[in-house]
C-alpha cells in the first residue's frame, strides 16, 4: 500500500512541471482504459451502462411482442434467437422467464445502480465539493473493472445453452435453488450468482470511496450544510449501498452453498418426480427476508441520485434557490432510514402474522410523508421560477411526474389487506416501473443532457432533446399507465400467455397497446444514441459554464484534466442556490464569489461574516 | 489615502473537518463487513426462531482460539507502541508474532471443525450446523486477509520501512477482526 501511494505522489509531482498537457505522462492504456482519473472513470460506467440499457431495452421489447402479440410469428428472429423460438415462431416459454429476469437484473443493478450512481457519483462528487479526484483513484478503478468483470460474466450468461437465470430478478429458492427446476437454475443461474458477486465488490469499492471523499477531502468552505443536494444524495445513496448490498451477498452465499454444497438454508420437504429430495429444515422465507433487507433499499439507491440530480437541475433551470433545501436533505435522510425497516411489504402475501403485517404496513406508509415533502419542493421550486425548459429540465420534470404517479400507487400496495389482490400482479409492475424504473431513467438522462458539456466539452442538440423527451414521456405513461387496469383486473406478472384463459381476453387489446407504445419508446432512445454520439465529436464547443450555473464543476476549464482545476482548487463562501438574489448584479452568485464581493445583495447575517481588518490586525 | 487601503475586508471560510482518507475508507469496510456478519446472526435467529433445529455443544477448541486472538490483540498493540517509540526490532518481532498468534488461531477453528465432524455435525445437515460452518469459515477468511496485511506490513519492516498509519489501519482491523470473533463466539454459545 505504501508503494501505491509513493508512486502516486510521484505522479503528480511531474504533473507540476507540465501542466499543459494534462495527459503526456500517460500512455493510451493509462489514460482510457486503467485511468484513476474519476471523469473518465465516470464515463466508462456511463457507456458501459448505456450499452447495458440497450440491451436490456430489447429484451423488454423480446417479451412485449410476445404479450402483446401471442399469435404473430416471430421467424424473422431466428437468426438472432435461434433455438430459443419454437417451430411456430414463438418465443419458447423458458427463455421468456428467462428474457424477464435479465431484463430486471440488468435494469435495476447494472444500468439504474452501476450506470447511474457510478456515472455521477463519480463525475461530480470531487467536481462539486472541490477536490482534485477521489479519496483512492486505484480503488475507483478497482471498482469499475469489478463491474466490468461482473458485466461480462452476466452477457455470457446470455448465450449459453441452457439459458440465462429465469427466477425472476428476485430470484427466488426453490426455484433458483434447484438445477432440475428450470433449465435457467442451472449454469444460468450459477453465472448470475458469480457476476452479482463481483457487483458487489464493485459497488462496495464504489460506495466506500464516495462517502470517504464527500467527507474527507472538501474544499475549504464546504461545510455540509453548503453541498449541493447532488452529493447530498449521492452521499446517503452509498451510505445505504455500504449497509444493505453485504445483505445479498449473505443471501447469495447461502444460496449458493445450497445449490452447489448440499446444504439446506432455503430448502426443505421437496419432490421432484415423486422422490423426496435430501434436503430438510430449510426455510425460502428466510430467502425473502434477506433478499428484501437489500432489495428495498436498493430501490432507494437507484431513485435518490436521480432525485439529487434533478434537485439540481430544477433549481438552476427555475432561476429560483431549491425550496427547503434543509427539509430536502432531511426527507431524503428519512428516507434513507425508513428504507431499512419496510421491507417486509414485499412479503404481506407469505403467510405473514397479520399483526407484523399492519406494523409494516404503517411502517411503509411513512415513506409517503418524507416523499410528498420532496415532491412539494420540487413543485414550489417551480412555483413563479423564470423557468428554462432545457431538455434536462423537461426530463427533471418528467421524473417528479412519475414519481408522483408511481408513489401513489405504492400506497395501495402499501396496505396488507389491499396487496392481498394486488401482489404479484401488474399493478405492482406498472408502480414499480413508474416510481423507480422511469423516474430513475429520466433522472439519469437529465444528468446527461446537464452534464454533457461538462463531460464531454461540447454541447448536445436541443431539439433532438425535446423530440426525445415528448416521445419516451407520453411513451412511458403509454406503457405503464394502462398495466394498472391490466393488474387491478387480476393479471399475474411472468406469465407467458393469457391465450388460455377466457376472463382475460377482453385485455388483448390494451396488451397489444401496449406493447406497441414499448417499441415506439425504445425506438425514441436512438434519438438520444445519435444526439449523444454525434455531439461528442461535432457539437458546438461549450462554454465554461452554459447553464449559469453555482457550483464549483463550472467554475474548470472547458474540459478539466487530471486534478481538475489548473491552479487552486477554489474556496467556497456560500450555498449552492444562490439564484435570482434581490439586489445582485446578475441572477446567479457562484459559490466561490465571497460576501465581500457581492455587498448589494448580502442578507445581514452574511454581511455578519465579513470582518473588517486593519493590516493584518481584526479591527 | 494609504491609510485606507490597508484596510482589508476577510472572510474565514472554514477547512472542513477531515480524517485521513485511507484509515477512513476502513472504516467503512469494517462497517460493511459487521454488516455482512449481523445478516448471518439475524438469519441463524430467523431460522432459529421456526424450530426444527438441532442443538449440539460448540467444540472446546473455539475457546482457545478465542483466547489465542484475544491475546495476539494485545501483541498487535504492541507491535504499533513500538512503532510509535521506533523501537524497531521489537516491532519486527510482535509483527511475526502476531502473524503466527493468527495462523494457530485458524489452526485451532480448522481443528474445531475437525471434532465437530467427530460428533458428526457436518455442513451437509440441519441448518444449525450449516450456519455454523459458514459463520465461522467466513471469519476465517477475513482473519486470512487480515493475516495477508500483517505480512505486507512485515515486508516492509524488514526493509526497515515502518509507515505508522498502515500500522495504525493494520491494528485496528485486527482488532476489529477480534472483537468480531469474540460476538460471534458469545452469539453462537448462547444461541444454540
Ligand atoms: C410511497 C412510497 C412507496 C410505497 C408505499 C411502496 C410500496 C410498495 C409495496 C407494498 C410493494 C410490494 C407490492 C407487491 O409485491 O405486492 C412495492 C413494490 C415495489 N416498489 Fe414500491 N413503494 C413506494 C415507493 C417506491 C419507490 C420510491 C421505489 C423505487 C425507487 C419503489 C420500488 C418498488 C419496486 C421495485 C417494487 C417491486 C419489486 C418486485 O416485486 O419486483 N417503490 N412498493
Ligand atoms: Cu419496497
Amino acid at each position: 500500500m505504501a508503494i501505491h501511494v509513493e508512486s502516486h505522489s510521484a505522479v503528480h509531482a511531474h504533473d507540476d512541471h507540465g501542466h499543459e498537457h494534462e495527459h503526456h505522462h500517460g500512455n493510451f492504456w493509462t489514460t482510457y482504459i486503467f485511468s484513476e482519473d474519476h471523469k473518465v472513470i465516470a464515463k466508462q460506467f456511463l457507456i458501459t451502462g448505456m450499452i447495458w440499457a440497450l440491451i436490456g431495452g430489447v429484451l423488454s421489447v423480446l417479451f412485449r411482442l410476445q404479450l402483446g402479440f401471442p399469435e404473430a410469428n416471430l421467424s424473422w428472429l431466428k437468426p438472432v434467437l435461434g433455438g430459443w423460438l419454437t417451430p411456430e415462431g414463438k418465443i419458447d416459454p423458458e427463455f421468456y422467464l428467462a428474457l424477464v429476469t435479465m431484463h430486471g437484473t440488468i435494469m435495476v443493478f447494472f444500468v439504474l445502480t452501476a450506470g447511474l450512481s457510478g456515472t455521477f457519483s463519480n463525475f461530480l462528487i470531487p467536481l462539486q465539493v472541490g477536490a482534485r479526484d477521489m479519496a483512492s483513484g486505484f480503488m475507483n478503478m478497482l471498482s469499475y473493472w469489478f463491474f466490468f468483470l461482473s458485466s461480462c460474466v452476466m452477457f455470457v450468461s446470455l448465450f449459453i445453452s441452457t439459458g440465462p437465470a429465469a427466477g425472476g430478478w428476485v430470484i427466488y429458492p426453490p426455484l433458483s435453488a434447484l438445477p432440475q427446476a428450470i433449465p435457467g437454475s442451472g449454469l444460468g443461474m450459477t453465472l448470475w450468482l458469480v457476476s452479482m458477486a463481483l457487483f458487489i465488490v464493485s459497488s462496495l469499492l464504489g460506495s466506500i470511496n464516495y462517502i470517504t471523499t464527500v467527507i474527507n477531502l472538501r474544499t475549504v468552505g464546504m461545510s455540509f450544510t453548503k453541498l449541493p443536494l447532488t452529493i447530498w444524495a449521492f452521499f446517503l445513496t452509498a451510505i445505504i449501498g455500504i449497509l444493505s448490498f453485504p445483505v445479498l451477498f449473505a443471501a447469495a452465499l447461502l444460496l449458493i452453498f445450497d445449490r452447489s454444497f448440499g446444504t439446506s438454508f432455503y430448502l426443505s420437504d421437496i419432490y421432484i418426480g415423486g422422490e423426496a429430495l435430501p434436503n430438510q429444515g430449510g426455510s425460502p422465507i428466510l430467502f425473502q427476508h434477506l433478499f428484501w433487507f437489500l432489495g428495498h433499499p436498493e430501490v432507494y439507491i437507484v431513485l435518490l441520485p436521480a432525485l439529487g440530480i434533478t434537485s439540481e437541475i430544477i433549481a438552476t433551470n427555475s432561476r429560483k434557490p431549491i425550496f427547503g433545501y434543509k427539509a430536502m436533505v432531511g426527507s431524503m435522510l428519512f428516507i434513507a432510514i425508513l428504507s431499512f425497516v419496510v421491507w417486509a411489504h414485499h412479503m404481506f402475501v407469505t403467510g405473514m402474522n397479520p399483526f407484523l403485517g399492519s406494523i409494516f404496513t404503517l411502517l411503509t406508509l411513512i415513506i409517503a410523508v418524507p416523499s410528498a415533502v420532496k415532491i412539494f419542493n420540487y413543485v414550489t421550486t417551480l412555483w413563479k421560477g423564470n423557468i428554462r425548459f432545457t431538455p434536462a429540465m423537461l426530463f427533471s420534470i418528467g421524473l417528479v411526474s412519475f414519481f408522483l404517479t408511481g408513489g401513489i400507487t405504492g400506497i395501495f400496495l402499501g396496505n396488507s389487506a389491499v396487496d392481498i389482490q394486488l401482489h404479484d400482479t401488474y399493478f405492482v409492475v406498472a408502480h414499480f416501473h413508474l416510481v423507480m424504473g422511469s423516474a430513475s431513467f429520466f433522472g439519469m438522462m437529465a444528468g446527461v443532457y446537464h452534464w454533457f458539456p461538462k463531460m464531454f466539452g461540447r454541447m448536445m442538440d436541443e431539439k433532438l432533446g425535446y423530440l426525445h423527451f415528448w416521445l419516451t414521456f407520453v411513451g412511458v405513461y403509454l406503457v405503464f399507465f394502462p398495466m394498472h387496469y391490466i393488474g387491478i383486473a387480476g393479471f399475474p406478472r411472468r406469465y407467458y400467455t393469457w391465450t388460455a384463459f377466457e376472463t382475460f381476453s377482453g385485455f388483448a387489446d390494451l396488451n397489444m397497446l401496449v406493447s406497441i407504445a414499448a417499441i415506439v419508446t425504445l425506438s425514441a432512445q436512438f434519438i438520444f444514441l445519435f444526439n449523444f454520439i454525434y455531439n461528442i465529436f461535432r457539437g458546438k464547443l461549450a462554454p465554461t459554464n452554459p447553464w449559469n450555473s453555482t457550483t464549483l464543476e463550472w467554475t474548470t476549464p472547458r474540459l478539466p484534466g487530471h486534478g481538475n482545476w489548473p491552479g487552486e482548487i477554489p474556496t467556497v463562501y456560500r450555498w449552492p442556490y444562490d439564484y435570482s438574489k434581490p439586489g445582485a448584479k446578475e441572477d446567479f452568485i457562484p459559490q466561490h464569489i465571497p460576501y465581500s464581493e457581492t455587498p448589494e445583495s448580502n442578507l445581514p447575517h452574511e454581511n455578519d461574516q465579513i470582518k473588517l481588518q486593519f493590516g493584518d490586525k481584526p479591527l | 489615502m494609504s491609510e485606507a487601503v490597508d484596510f482589508k475586508i476577510v472572510e474565514e471560510p472554514k477547512r472542513p473537518l477531515a480524517m485521513h482518507p485511507k484509515k477512513f475508507g476502513l472504516w467503512l469496510f469494517m462497517a460493511s463487513v459487521f454488516i455482512l456478519f449481523m445478516a448471518f446472526t439475524s438469519a441463524y435467529i430467523v431460522r432459529r426462531a421456526e424450530g426444527n433445529w438441532q442443538i449440539f455443544e460448540l467444540p472446546a477448541l473455539f475457546t482457545y482460539s478465542t483466547i489465542v486472538i484475544l491475546l495476539s490483540s494485545v501483541t498487535m498493540q504492541w507491535t504499533y507502541f513500538a512503532v510509535k517509540r521506533n523501537q524497531r526490532a521489537n516491532a519486527k518481532n510482535m509483527i511475526v508474532l502476531t502473524s503466527v498468534a493468527g495462523v494457530i488461531f485458524l489452526a485451532l477453528q480448522w481443528m474445531g471443525w475437525g471434532s465437530l465432524i467427530e460428533s458428526s455435525i457436518h455442513l451437509v445437515g440441519n441448518p444449525s450446523g450449516s450456519f455454523l460452518y459458514i459463520i465461522t469459515g467466513l471469519h476465517a477468511a477475513h482473519i486470512i486477509s487480515a493475516i495477508v496485511f500483517l505480512l505486507v506490513v512485515l515486508a516492509n519492516a524488514l526493509r526497515n520501512r515502518f509507515n505508522l498509519n498502515q500500522i495504525e489501519m493494520c491494528t485496528t482491523y485486527w482488532h476489529f477482526l477480534g472483537v468480531l470473533w469474540l460476538y460471534l463466539f458469545v452469539f453462537l454459545t448462547l444461541l444454540r
